[in-house]
């Protein structure tokens, strides 16, 4: 931080609820699939790729988002399933390049594909989309050091909000921490690319958050934060 | 004295319950009740027993009431349940007379409470008017359909429709049971209650007694359904697997372990069919449980070998999350939402036929390891996503929506 530069803001500690809701809109084969994803709403191919996360589903998939999943095993095929599953949101800047990116998969396989399978009647794609409720927590740090202690102990709600919600509200599809610790200089950059490298997609919330307090640990602490809290 | 909920940061973590509180702040002294037709018996007063003290403790201010009726009430209420179910079923008309004259005379009793609640969840079909009879109503009304409706009998779901869609919102388990309908529709899979009768740890002791009690040898493999007697649950079926399987695992024994739920008035046949498929085969038994008898079906799901819940139709699936949580693995139907509990060699496998689930049971049988590995996953799998704690925050978090705009993001001051 420079000299008489004006402290940062303390880090409110926020928390979040996800609730599901169903779009009505469903596919029962792939051409009807890539329409639907050309008219959705972002919210909901933001939940088939997060929302999983918060919401009850089984934490061993064999693919990451919804769509791969589908593809492989409801519509039977395993090549479009693996070049779905590949796709890291991470690496899109917002929701609708990443709507692109699906539909350019989708409609080169509609190309190399002779036929058009469907699924079995009880096996459609649903769409659905997600409300997010936002509370504050009440708790706040005014140093990051003091933050490191904290991480063990968040909800994986705040993980979620802090870590991975961020993205879509963050100028530069960065973290919460980052952000703030942007905000004291080049102190905390060791801090800033540990977070950076970390890939949240292939997590659940739970190691994520063991993820991040290792990462905190690691370049704060020179004894572990807890004892020194 | 710790408090309920400190309980279940035992078993969910402090965090889980640290989060409800927090949620639940906003709703503060808010007026909720929940309206179904059984206290007794069914998933959905098993759910409501444990949800609305817990909803009391967080300082939301709950209610349960259920509604009564007579027997053409239950008549009706029971052929809707099978015609949303998917069977084409023919319903007098002086039996939808019955339903709204009952519903009338319930809503003449329960007006006064229902028209000042912030919030009323009203369960499943039943009570569905009673929203239509309260004129003074202020707050949001939602329908909670506990049911497999993804392939409703139209005619039935058309004169149904027209009660559910002035609703504010609706909810139900899963996304393909939901129905075109002008308001918002939630998806909430519902849950069970670590420390219920039904689920809490027993004494070994008392988990050995269920065989002298039921007269099942202990030192031979058993095969457990524990099902209302309904179509829906093919017990039949079940029955046909098991003699399949028995050819080839002839010390093989089964329990079909059903209740009877006080707005089931087909039950009955359905059990006598279940009996004369299971004449002459002294290794079948038969339990007709009283609607109460929590324990003993605790009990007997963690004396149980495997267990089947081969289901032609389900709305969730609760015996399924039980037993997931006592760490068996579960042959399941595939069907509605034991397919979003049955994760096919991780917690257990899905089948569509009595072969198939013939097949599965000789498969488990010859692996205990496997049954161990898979009993292991199944509990975790139910700790983090099914049990009562999850389904709070989602109905805080739903109630919570509603009461703002509908909008993606709410952000609470």
């Amino acid at each position: 931080m420079e000299p008489n530069s004006p402290e940062p803001a303390p880090f409110a500690v926020k928390d979040c609820a996800l609730i599901a809701l169903a779009t009505g809109r469903q596919a029962h084969n792939l051409k009807e699939f890539r329409d639907q994803l050309l008219r959705i709403h972002p919210g909901s191919i933001f939940y088939h790729f997060w929302g999983g996360l918060l919401n009850p589903r089984f934490e061993e998939r064999e693919y990451n988002n919804d769509f791969a999943s589908w593809c492989r095993h409801a519509l039977r095929d395993a090549v479009l399933g693996e070049r779905l599953a590949v796709i890291d949101p991470v690496d899109f800047a917002d929701l609708e390049q990443l709507r692109q990116e699906l539909v350019e998969v989708i409609e080169e396989r509609l190309d190399e594909r002779e036929m058009l399978i469907w699924v079995q009647p009880d096996q459609p794609f649903e769409f659905i989309r997600s409300q997010i409720v936002v509370f504050d927590t009440h708790v706040v740090f005014h140093s990051p050091e003091a933050l490191a202690s904290h991480i063990p102990a968040l909800s994986i709600g705040s993980v979620f909000y802090h870590f991975i919600d961020a993205r879509r509200r963050v100028e530069g599809r960065v973290d919460d921490f980052s952000v703030w610790l942007g905000a004291f200089g080049g102190v905390y950059q060791p801090l800033s690319q540990a977070l950076a490298a970390i890939d949240p997609y292939f997590m659940t919330l739970t190691e994520l958050r063991a993820e991040l307090a290792a990462a905190f640990e690691r370049c704060l602490c020179e004894v572990p934060c807890e004892q020194s809290a | 004295m710790n408090s309920p909920l400190d309980a279940y940061a035992e078993v969910v973590g402090q965090d889980v319950v640290a989060h409800l509180r927090q949620l639940a702040q906003p709703l503060q002294g808010m007026k909720v009740v929940h309206v179904n037709s059984t206290r007794l018996g069914g998933g959905v007063a098993e759910i409501l027993e444990k949800l609305v003290p817990l909803m009391r403790e967080l300082g939301i201010d709950t209610r349960w009431e259920v509604i009564t009726g007579q027997g053409a009430f239950y008549q009706c209420t029971k052929s809707f349940h099978n015609a949303l179910q998917g069977n084409a079923i023919h319903i007098p008309e002086a039996l939808f007379e019955a339903f709204e004259a009952d519903n009338q005379r319930n809503a003449e009793q329960l007006c006064p409470l229902l028209e000042e609640a912030d919030v009323v969840f009203i369960h499943d079909p039943q009570p569905a008017p009673l929203r239509q009879f309260c004129p003074g109503r202020r707050g949001q009304w939602i329908w909670r359909c506990h049911i497999d409706i993804s392939h409703p009998y139209r005619p039935v779901w058309k004169y149904l429709r027209r009660f559910i869609a002035p609703y504010d919102a609706s909810i139900f388990s899963l996304a393909a049971f939901a129905q075109p309908l002008p308001h918002p529709q939630y998806l909430i899979p519902p849950s069970i209650d670590p420390f219920s009768e039904k689920n809490k740890v027993l004494p070994e002791d008392e988990i050995a007694a269920v065989h002298g009690r039921f007269g099942t040898d202990p030192t031979r493999p058993v095969v457990l359904q524990v099902s209302r007697f309904d179509r829906f649950k093919d017990p039949v079926g079940v029955i046909d697997a098991f003699k399949l399987a028995k050819n080839f695992q002839p010390r093989l024994q089964l329990i079909l372990a059903g209740g009877g739920a006080s707005d089931d008035p087909e039950g009955e046949a359905v059990l006598t069919e279940v009996r004369q498929a299971a004449e002459g085969h002294p290794d079948i038994h038969v339990l007709l449980l009283p609607p109460d008898a929590h324990r003993t079906i605790n009990a007997l799901q963690r004396a149980a070998d495997i267990v089947v819940q081969k289901s032609l139709r389900e709305g969730f699936g609760l015996t399924v999350t039980e037993a997931l949580w006592k760490g068996k693995p579960v042959i399941g139907g595939d069907a509605g939402g034991i397919r979003l509990q049955v994760i096919n060699h991780h917690t257990g496998f899905l089948t569509s036929t009595p072969e198939g689930a013939a097949l599965r049971i000789r498969y488990l049988l010859h692996h205990p390891d496997k049954v161990r590995e898979m009993g292991e996953k199944a509990r975790t799998f139910v700790r983090d996503n099914f049990l009562i704690t999850r389904h709070l925050r989602e109905y805080l978090t739903l109630i919570v929506a509603l009461t703002h705009a509908a909008e993606e993001r709410i952000e609470l001051a």
